[in-house]
């Protein structure tokens, strides 16, 4: 009945209806259902025209085609008719706000388009043009410093930036071929990615802007310069390198206005009412924290070995102020060598390194991604090659109350606070460990004494000690303190207890489904802190075992 | 070559002749003798220098020796080159028909007529092109569009610009941010163990927790691509358009306000807290307790077919009454002055004076049952009246009321000479009342209204409270019509009991539901309590205290707190006080009837178990 093209590029999706069965006629079976008004409200798009214009278009084309009349087929070639999404975009996000909250899925869209083969299942020209929008954004991404969190997942590379105060989150696959599944509909994916495209389009126009920046993006001229004699023999066109260069994300971009220092005038504090000084200070802080966190990398010198995933490095190294570069024979745009000597990190992938160079230190790629999500250079002594690695932690994770949290994000956010836990020799490290453990234990407790179900079981367990302990001589007034406290709290769930009772069906519902969740809350984090437990136990007896050995 | 005249045949022709041919004057020409074998062929190839350039001639089977011109044509050929040494391919062409005017022309021929007259084949084309143009089936090229693909598109955005369809838009929720279990290294505690990485298999795709197994790789290089990735961006397209968007209020609620603010049941004192007494004696299970109006005794019936007497202080059995059947159903003489216990017991109702307590009551009593004189004329009785046998009134029953079909329940007015009794009955018979005085039933229903559960006496006005399966109507005894009918919102009713105000009902029904009646309010529930989890099986009031008690399959007496204030305007005030554990549930019955002591606040419960308890 709709177009599934319009309703995609309109943004129209069904409606659940009130009362399914009488909008059903009676029946209950699964319907979907579009509202009576956004159809009309499609019905009334001037994009329809053309879209009929188009279909009679190829109609008439294989009507030549078949009875090869060339000169025909030639004509209306020339008048292809063509459409734009612009008005769409404006309409369905009519302030830039809305199209930057949007834009997650159409970044994800547009970077898996840009890894497709140029072959089959979408147009040459759609891929280059993802390609294109893509790396327009990671470079915007990196001149204004905006990326925030990253994180390794077995899917693919989430990366979140914070573009204009809005959170951008995007995902990328990993560098490999893709084995397209058979069973997946790409013309819904192309629709998508046809508007996504536009919309990018438009919010990669906006951002340049807002930053001064030529659009579209220039090389800066003084490092145009600097690539152009080692690179410009090798290729052929200047037009296709362009992109290439552009997406080595190792050149700076060239500004509109050339930027001055005044730039960073220092932000004039308005005092909002009924904020407290206080409240200023923290803000202050966090503003400052933010800039720390954005000059991360300021002054390091990074060099990609060839088997790290350079794109995804390479824009990490530099949205934080470090300069990076790679072997030449890697891709385009390399700026120093892997001789260089002022070169201070190597990162590298390989079990080992065969000639190691004096005064820079060799790390593993994680190292880059979890300094950048704990805002701070972490101690290199971990990430060596060959050592095993420290779990990487998703920095999407905010631990609420009662969650369960992992001892590495604890000891993270130790660090974080300032105190230094790697001061101390590694001997005492176990103790310190045992120490950690003894802490979970602790938070265990606390939490368990929050529910009231463990302590309605421990009660109980109580009893049954006491039941136990009767016949056995006890002394009478420890046992009756013991009663008089163990009585008040019965009491006291009991007329919890009774209250329940009394609760209306509706609450009491609301307060069961509460009150399960809750629980397998605890029950998870339970079981995880148990898992870690007897992983860590494991791990200390094999430790004991070995050193027996030695 | 006419050395062999056959001509231009396949030669296999002639391979099973001697002769090969004929020559000019018609004589064979033979084959050359080949007597030579391998061997021979072998020695001749190694010994011949020219055997290399030695060819067979096919004509006439020679063997014959190439020259060497022969051989260098051979060569020639064999690398592609032209036969002739002297050829050479590369001559610069000469091109006749160039754009040079020569002075002389190409050929002689006089130009043809066509070239002078126009061409009526091109008129036609041209005539069709104008015709389509003025048709407008062919237009003129579109000019080329100039204007960048991309500008600032939100230049002049206006925030309060919204169309009226956004006033309804829903955004599309954002995909959930992956948390530890999706790091290609997890902390070890997020890696799943043997058993729930087999249980994550087992579940469906849409059931799981978990959209990946959490998997642990020691290095970045080590990890591969991820084979669901387009199916992933896939689906989220799917989402995008075909699902339906709701706004859904999070509850953001604290558990702790959920639960009503009750007073708290250490005010509501006294109410029976502990387990005091457990009477045992009946083999089987206990269905139904009366008490005695002073509260002394207690009488108990039970599937064992025998009726006990207790002493309630001492829970001591004073006196054992067998009967021929299954008790279904006991009620004391709520009269002070009267000693006499209702019992129903298969088709009949027996009136039994236990001839406990005080000597001159249960004289008093007997006295009273033997005064009376039948009238004269007889009048048709849906029941019969029997004085009991000499040896059954030794045991204490006096008067037999015969039904004819098993009672139910019994019941005595609050005065203590009428008494009604329920039978298992689809008829209007099921309910009678009978007068205990004059020895005379009547039948008080013209119409059955459904399967009858329970009857009672208003303990003030006369009011007859019947319970149906999901309706308890209410007659005015005086007037003899239908005053009231309340709907209790059950699947089936099992009990009633009435305030002693006389103003509140409580119905415990087979659906775990009990419904408080405020009659001057609704005939609906002014409160449902859904506090047990199994059948309710007995509701009783407390005569003075503002008690009320359920008992139930699951094995417990619910006690409950009932205030019924005298304030109109005030509604009562329902509160749980304490939940009474004790019977052990056997064939899946707990309690089968509970019974307030008439001046204590004490409770007795009987259970499936085969014992009554008493808690204090």
């Amino acid at each position: 009945l709709i177009s599934r093209r319009l309703c995609i590029l309109k943004g129209i999706y069904p409606h659940e209806p009130k009362h399914k069965k009488k909008v059903n006629k009676g029946s209950t079976a699964a319907r979907t259902f579009y509202l009576l008004k956004d159809i009309k409200f499609l019905l009334h798009e001037p994009i329809v025209n053309k879209f009929r214009e188009y279909k009679v278009f190829v109609r008439k084309l294989r009507k030549a085609y078949g009875k090869s009349e060339w000169s025909t087929v030639e004509r209306l070639k020339d008048n292809k008719p063509s459409y734009k999404l612009d008005h769409i975009v404006k309409e369905r996000y009519p302030t830039f706000v809305d199209a930057l909250r949007d834009l997650d899925d159409a970044l994800s869209m547009c970077f898996l388009f840009s890894t497709f083969p140029r072959t089959g299942k979408c147009h040459v020209q759609t891929i280059q043009l993802c390609r294109r929008l893509a790396v327009e954004f990671l470079n915007y991404v990196i001149a204004s410093r905006s990326l925030r969190k990253v994180f390794l997942s077995i899917k693919g590379i989430y990366y979140q930036a914070e573009v204009l105060g809005q959170p951008v989150t995007w995902i990328t696959p990993y560098t490999f071929a893709h084995d397209h599944p058979t069973d997946v509909d790409y013309r819904v994916m192309a629709t998508f990615t046809e508007f996504y495209t536009t919309l990018l389009g438009f919010v990669n126009f906006r951002l340049y802007q807002s930053l001064n920046l030529v659009y579209p993006p220039k090389i800066d001229g003084q490092a145009d310069v600097e690539l152009k004699p080692a690179e410009g023999k090798e290729y052929a066109m200047d037009s296709e390198s362009y992109l290439e260069k552009l997406s080595a994300l190792s050149a700076s971009l060239a500004r509109v206005v050339a930027p001055s220092h005044e730039d960073e005038v220092e932000l004039d504090e308005f005092p909002v009412e009924g904020e407290t000084a206080e409240q200023m200070d923290a803000r202050k802080k966090e503003q400052e924290a933010l800039e720390k966190h954005k000059k991360l990398f300021e002054g390091l010198r990074f060099f990609l070995n060839r088997e790290v995933p350079r794109e995804a490095l390479a824009f990490i190294i530099r949205c934080f102020g470090g300069q990076v570069s790679w072997d030449k024979s890697l891709c385009i745009g390399a700026t120093y060598d892997v001789s260089d000597p002022s070169i201070t990190h190597h990162i590298v992938d390989r079990p080992w390194v065969e000639k190691q160079v004096v005064g820079r230190y060799y790390l593993q790629p994680q190292w880059v991604f979890d300094s950048v999500n704990a805002k701070l250079c972490l101690p290199v002594a971990d990430y060596f090659p060959g050592v095993l690695l420290p779990p990487h932690l998703s920095p999407f994770v905010m631990e609420q109350e009662g969650d369960y949290i992992p001892p590495e994000k604890l000891k993270l956010l130790a660090m974080q606070r300032g105190e230094n836990p790697d001061d101390e020799s590694e001997e005492e490290e176990e103790e310190e460990e045992e120490a950690d453990d003894d802490k979970e234990e602790e938070e265990e407790e606390d939490e368990s004494e929050k529910e009231e179900e463990v302590k309605l079981k421990k009660i109980e367990e109580q009893k049954t000690q006491s039941n136990k302990a009767l016949p056995v001589k006890v002394t009478a007034g420890k046992l009756h303190l013991e009663d008089k406290k163990r009585l008040e709290q019965e009491q006291q769930s009991e007329e919890k207890r009774l209250a329940i009772m009394m609760m209306k069906k509706r609450e009491k519902y609301l307060y069961n489904k509460i009150m399960f969740g809750k629980k397998r809350k605890v029950r998870e984090a339970n079981k995880l802190a148990a898992k870690r437990k007897a992983h860590d136990d494991a791990m200390k007896g094999e430790k004991k075992k070995s050193k027996k050995m030695r | 070559d006419i050395r062999n005249t056959v001509g231009n045949i396949p030669m296999e022709w002639y391979q099973d002749f001697p002769h090969i041919g004929y020559d000019l004057e018609g004589r064979r020409i033979y084959k050359p003798l080949r007597s030579r074998d391998e061997l021979d062929t072998f020695l001749e190839k190694m010994d011949n220098p020219d055997y290399w350039r030695t060819v067979q001639d096919k004509m006439t089977g020679a063997d014959i020796r190439l020259t060497d011109e022969q051989v260098e044509l051979v060569q020639r050929l064999q690398k592609g080159q032209f036969g002739d040494v002297h050829f050479d391919p590369y001559e610069p062409a000469v091109d006749f028909f160039s754009r040079e005017v020569m002075i002389h022309p190409v050929t002689n021929r006089p130009a043809d007529k066509r070239s002078f007259i126009p061409s009526l084949i091109e008129k036609e084309k041209v005539s069709k092109l104008v015709h389509a143009i003025k048709m407008g089936w062919i237009k003129p090229r579109k000019p080329r569009d100039d204007s960048p693909t991309y500008y600032d598109l939100w230049a002049h955005e206006d925030p309060n610009s919204i169309l009226g369809r956004h006033k309804m838009h829903v955004p599309a929720p954002k995909m959930k941010l992956p948390g530890h279990e999706e790091s290609y290294n997890p902390p070890p505690e997020y890696l799943l163990s043997e058993e729930e990485r087999l249980a994550w298999e087992q579940q469906e795709p849409s059931e799981r927790r978990l959209s990946v197994l959490p998997q642990r790789f020691q290095c970045l290089r080590a990890v591969p691509a991820y084979s669901r990735f387009i199916h992933e961006r896939f689906e989220r397209c799917l989402d995008l358009y075909l699902c339906p968007r709701q706004r859904k209020m999070r509850v953001n609620v604290d558990p702790e306000d959920l639960i009503p603010k009750l007073p708290k049941p250490r005010d509501l004192q006294p109410f029976p807290t502990t387990q005091a007494l457990i009477y045992r004696g009946h083999s089987s299970l206990v269905r139904c307790l009366s008490i005695s109006p002073n509260g002394q005794w207690l009488v108990s019936g039970s599937d064992d077919s025998s009726l006990r007497f207790w002493e309630v202080p001492t829970a001591r059995c004073l006196r054992t009454l067998p009967l021929e059947g299954v008790v279904k159903s006991v009620s004391w003489n709520p009269n002070p002055t009267l000693c006499l216990v209702a019992v129903a017991v298969e088709q009949s109702v027996l009136l039994v004076n236990p001839c406990l307590g005080d000597k001159l009551l249960y004289g008093a009593t007997d006295q009273l049952l033997e005064s009376y004189e039948a009238p004269e004329e007889q009048r048709v009785q849906p029941t019969q009246w029997l004085v009991a046998t000499p040896e059954q009134h030794s045991q204490g029953i006096r008067l037999l009321i015969q039904h004819s079909k098993p009672v139910k329940q019994v019941t005595w007015h609050g005065k203590g000479d009428y008494l009604a009794s329920v039978v298992a009955d689809n008829s209007n018979m099921q309910v009678l009342i009978h007068q205990t005085s004059k020895r005379w039933s009547q039948n008080p229903f013209r119409k059955s209204k459904g399967q009858v559960q329970r009857v009672l006496f208003h303990p003030i006005r006369p009011y007859f409270f019947v319970a149906t399966q999901r309706y308890v109507r209410i007659y005015n005894l005086l007037k003899q019509e239908l005053t009231k009918k309340l709907m209790t919102n059950c699947k089936w009713v099992s009990s009633m009991a009435i305030h002693p105000g006389g103003d509140n009902i409580i119905c415990g029904s087979y659906d775990s539901k009990l419904a408080w009646f405020d009659l001057d309010l609704s005939t609906r529930p002014y409160q449902m309590l859904r506090h047990h989890k199994k059948a309710l099986r007995a509701v009783a009031f407390h005569r003075h205290y503002p008690l009320f008690a359920s008992g139930s399959d699951d094995g417990t007496v619910i006690v409950c707190h009932g205030m019924v204030y005298n304030d109109l305007l005030q509604n009562p005030l329902l509160v749980p006080v304490k939940v009474l554990k004790g019977h052990v549930t056997t064939l899946d019955l707990g309690v089968l009837d509970v019974l307030f002591h008439p001046t204590q606040p004490w409770v007795f419960s009987s259970g499936a178990d085969g014992t009554i308890r008493l808690y204090t």
